[in-house]
C-alpha cells in the first residue's frame, strides 16, 4: 500500500538523517575540526533532542499538554545518577552506564505513569496543569533531598546532612542543594547518539502502526475515537508513559556528562520545559523530524551567535520568529512539503509513469 | 428475542426531558428510521444508546443484554457502532487510516512487534490493509484511501464515517443524518449503498433522517419523536400518512 511506503520512507528518512548527522560529526571529529567548546555541546545535542522526540509525542502525537518535560529528566538524571553512585565500585563502566540509562528511564517512567492515572482519564487540559506543578515541585524536592550511605546502609532526609547520622565512613550520595557530585562520566556522543536514535524509531515504529494510529484517533477526534471501540485512558496512559521513559533516558545521558548534577531553575526548572515546548512547536507539532532539527538549530544558537555579545539574544529572537513563519505560513508549508528531496523524487517518477501510460 | 430493546427510556437536562419514556424494538435485519422535527431528542436517543450519555431512567438492552450505562467502548465492542450529523473524522489521517482506526479491536499485534518490526507487523498490517479496502470499496472510496480525510468532499466523509463504523464489525449501525448535505445524486447513491451493506453484511441499521424520499425509500419500520416523546410508530406507510405527523412536521416548520 501506497500509504505504508509514503509514512515508512519519510520515517527512514529521519532515521537517516540522525544517522548522517552522526557518522559526519565523527569524521569531522577525526578530522580534527571540532572545537572543544562544540565537542562539549555534543551530548547536551543529544539531550536535547532526545527531549524533542519525547515531548512531541506527548504535544504532537497525543495531542495533551505537558508543561513540566524538565521534571521528568530531572527524575531521571538523579535516579541514574544515584543509581551510578551507590554501584560505582562494584560494576565495570558498561554495564553500569546501561542499567544507569535504564533506571533513570523506569523511574521517571513510574512518574509519569502516576501522574498519568488521575489526570489522563480527565477530559481538558489538566495535564498542563499538573504537570508544571510536578516540574516545579521534582526540582525544589531534589534541593532539600540527602541521601548518605555508610556501614548500616542507606539514610535518608529532607532536613539536612546532620540528621542522616552517617557514621565515621559515611559517604553523602546526594546533598541537598548540593546535588550529586562525582558521577561517574560515563556518557558520550556515541552513546547519546545512540540514544536519540532508539528513541526516534520506538516513537517512529509505534506511531506508524496499530498503537499509534489509536493515539492518534484520540487526539483528532476522542468521541469518535471512543465511538469506535478505542480504550482511551489506556492508550494516553501509554503514551504519555513512554515519553517519560524517554525523558529519563534523556536525563541519565545528561547527568553522566556533568561533574556535579544540582536541581538549579536553569537545568531543570520551568524555562527548561518551555524550551522543548518551543522545539516541538517551531518542528511543525507532531513532526518528530522538525523538533529534533528545531532542537538542534536552538540548542547550537546561542553558541554560534556567542561572538554578538549583547546582540546574542536579539538575534537568537528574530531567528526563532523566521523560523516559527516558516514553518507555520501555509505557502511555505506547501512549498517545502512539494522540495523536499524524497518528494522531488517521487513526483517525478510517477510523472514520467503518467507519462508512459499516456503513449 | 430482539436485537435492540428499549425500555422506558428518558433523559433530563437541567429543567429539559429531552427524551421522556422512549420505548423502541428493533428486531435483527431492520431497516428501521427514527424521525422528527428538530431538537425531538432523535441525536439524543443516539448519545444514549451509545453510552454518551447516562440515562436518567430506562434500559437498553442488546440481544439481551444490559448495555445501559457502559461506557461508550464497551458498547462499540458490545456491537453498537455509530456515524455522527456533525461529522466527526480523525482528519489529519488518511481515509484508509481513518478505516483502519475502525478495525482496531479487530486486529492485534503487539507494540513490540511494531517497535522491532517483526513479520506479525507486515502480515496484519496487510490483513487490515485489505479488509480497510474491501469495505472502502463499497462506497466506492477505495481510490481516495491515501487522501487526507479532512480533503475529501462532504458527501464522501459521510460516507467515510459509515465505512469506519463497518469496520468495528457492528451488529447494529447507527446513523445520524447520513444524507445531510449530500445532492439528490449523491443521496441515491447512498441509498444504494445502505440496502447493499445490508444485504452483504446482513446489517441492522436504525438511521436519523430528515430527507423524506430517503426515508420513504429504504426504512421499513419508523419511529417519529417530537419533544422527546414518541408521536408514533410502525410500518413507514401508516406512519407517513397519519395526520399527526403531518402535523408535527408541518407546525414546526
Ligand atoms: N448535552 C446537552 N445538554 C443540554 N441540552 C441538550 C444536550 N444535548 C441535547 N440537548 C437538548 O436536547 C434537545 C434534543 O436535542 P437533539 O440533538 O437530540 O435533537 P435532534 O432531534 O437530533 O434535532 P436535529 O434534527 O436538529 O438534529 C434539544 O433541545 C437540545 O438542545
Ligand atoms: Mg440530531
Amino acid at each position: 500500500m501506497n500509504n505504508i511506503k509514503k509514512t515508512s520512507r519519510n520515517n527512514m528518512g529521519t532515521i537517516g538523517m540522525i544517522i548522517a548527522a552522526f557518522v559526519i560529526v565523527q569524521i569531522l571529529k577525526t578530522a580534527g575540526m571540532i572545537n572543544s567548546q562544540m565537542d562539549g555541546l555534543l551530548v547536551p545535542l543529544c539531550v536535547y533532542a532526545t527531549m524533542a522526540v519525547s515531548l512531541n509525542l506527548v504535544v504532537g502525537i497525543l495531542g495533551e499538554l505537558s508543561l513540566g518535560h524538565a521534571g521528568f529528566m530531572c527524575v531521571g538524571a538523579f535516579a541514574s545518577a544515584f543509581f551510578s553512585k551507590v554501584v560505582e565500585q562494584s560494576m565495570g563502566t558498561f554495564p553500569r552506564f546501561l542499567l544507569a540509562i535504564l533506571v533513570g528511564g523506569a523511574v521517571a517512567g513510574v512518574f509519569g505513569f502516576l501522574i498519568g492515572i488521575p489526570v489522563l482519564r480527565l477530559k481538558g487540559d489538566y495535564l498542563a496543569i499538573v504537570t508544571l506543578a510536578f516540574g516545579e515541585i521534582i526540582k525544589n524536592l531534589m534541593n532539600v533531598l540527602y541521601v548518605g550511605r555508610d556501614a548500616a546502609g542507606l539514610h535518608f532526609s529532607i532536613k539536612d546532612a546532620a540528621s542522616l547520622n552517617l557514621m565515621e565512613d559515611g559517604e553523602m550520595i546526594i546533598n541537598g542543594p548540593l546535588g550529586i557530585t562525582g558521577t561517574p562520566f560515563d556518557a558520550n556522543f556515541v552513546v547519546g547518539f545512540l540514544i536519540l536514535l532508539i528513541s526516534t524509531v520506538v516513537v517512529l515504529n509505534l506511531t506508524n502502526s496499530r498503537t499509534g494510529r489509536a493515539i492518534m484517533a484520540i487526539r483528532d477526534n476522542r468521541i469518535a475515537a471512543g465511538s469506535v471501540g478505542v480504550p482511551i485512558t489506556k492508550y494516553k496512559m501509554a503514551a504519555f508513559t513512554l515519553s517519560a521513559v524517554i525523558a529519563g533516558c534523556a536525563g541519565a545521558l545528561y547527568s553522566h556528562n556533568l561533574s556535579s548534577l544540582i536541581a538549579t531553575p536553569a537545568r531543570f526548572g520551568y524555562n527548561m520545559s518551555i524550551l522543548f515546548l518551543v522545539f516541538v512547536v517551531l518542528g511543525g507539532i507532531g513532526s518528530t523530524r522538525g523538533a529534533i532539527i528545531a532542537s538542534i538549530i536552538l540548542t547550537l544558537l546561542p553558541e554560534v551567535l556567542r561572538f554578538m555579545a549583547d546582540y546574542r539574544m536579539l538575534i537568537y529572537s528574530i531567528i526563532l520568529i523566521v523560523m516559527m513563519i516558516i514553518n507555520w505560513n501555509p505557502k511555505s508549508r506547501a512549498w517545502i512539503q512539494k522540495h523536499r528531496p524524497g518528494n522531488v523524487i517521487r513526483s517525478r517518477r510517477e510523472a514520467s509513469e503518467a507519462g508512459k501510460e499516456g503513449r | 428475542m430482539a436485537l435492540l430493546e428499549i425500555k422506558n427510556l428518558s433523559i433530563q437536562f437541567g429543567g429539559l426531558r429531552a427524551v421522556d419514556d422512549f420505548n423502541l424494538t428493533v428486531e435483527k435485519g431492520d431497516l428501521y428510521g427514527l424521525i422528527g422535527p428538530n431538537g425531538a431528542g432523535k441525536t439524543t436517543v443516539f448519545n444514549l444508546l451509545t453510552g454518551e450519555y447516562k440515562p436518567t431512567e430506562g434500559v437498553i438492552k442488546l440481544e439481551d443484554k444490559d448495555i445501559t450505562g457502559m461506557s461508550t467502548i464497551d458498547i462499540n465492542r458490545a456491537g453498537v457502532a455509530r456515524t455522527f450529523q456533525n461529522i466527526r473524522l480523525f482528519k489529519d489521517q488518511s481515509v484508509l487510516d481513518n478505516v483502519k482506526i475502525g478495525l482496531h479491536n479487530q486486529f492485534r499485534y503487539s507494540p513490540v512487534a511494531a517497535v522491532l518490526r517483526l513479520p506479525s507487523y507486515f502480515a496484519v498490517e496487510k490483513q487490515m490493509n485489505e479488509k480497510a479496502l474491501e469495505l472502502l470499496a463499497v462506497f466506492d472510496l477505495d481510490t481516495e484511501a491515501d487522501t487526507l480525510a479532512s480533503n475529501l468532499p462532504y458527501g464522501k466523509q459521510r460516507k467515510l464515517e459509515i465505512a469506519r463504523a463497518m469496520a468495528t464489525n457492528p451488529k447494529l449501525l447507527l446513523l445520524d443524518e447520513p444524507a445531510a448535505g449530500m445532492n439528490p445524486n449523491e443521496t441515491e447513491e447512498l441509498m444504494e449503498d445502505i440496502r447493499f451493506i445490508r444485504e452483504k453484511f446482513g446489517m441492522t441499521i436504525l438511521l436519523i433522517e430528515h430527507d423524506m424520499r430517503l426515508v420513504s425509500g429504504i426504512c421499513e419500520k419508523l419511529t417519529v419523536l417530537n419533544f422527546g416523546r414518541i408521536l408514533t410508530q410502525g410500518p413507514t406507510r401508516d406512519v407517513l400518512s397519519n395526520p399527526e405527523v403531518i402535523k408535527a412536521y408541518l407546525g414546526d416548520d
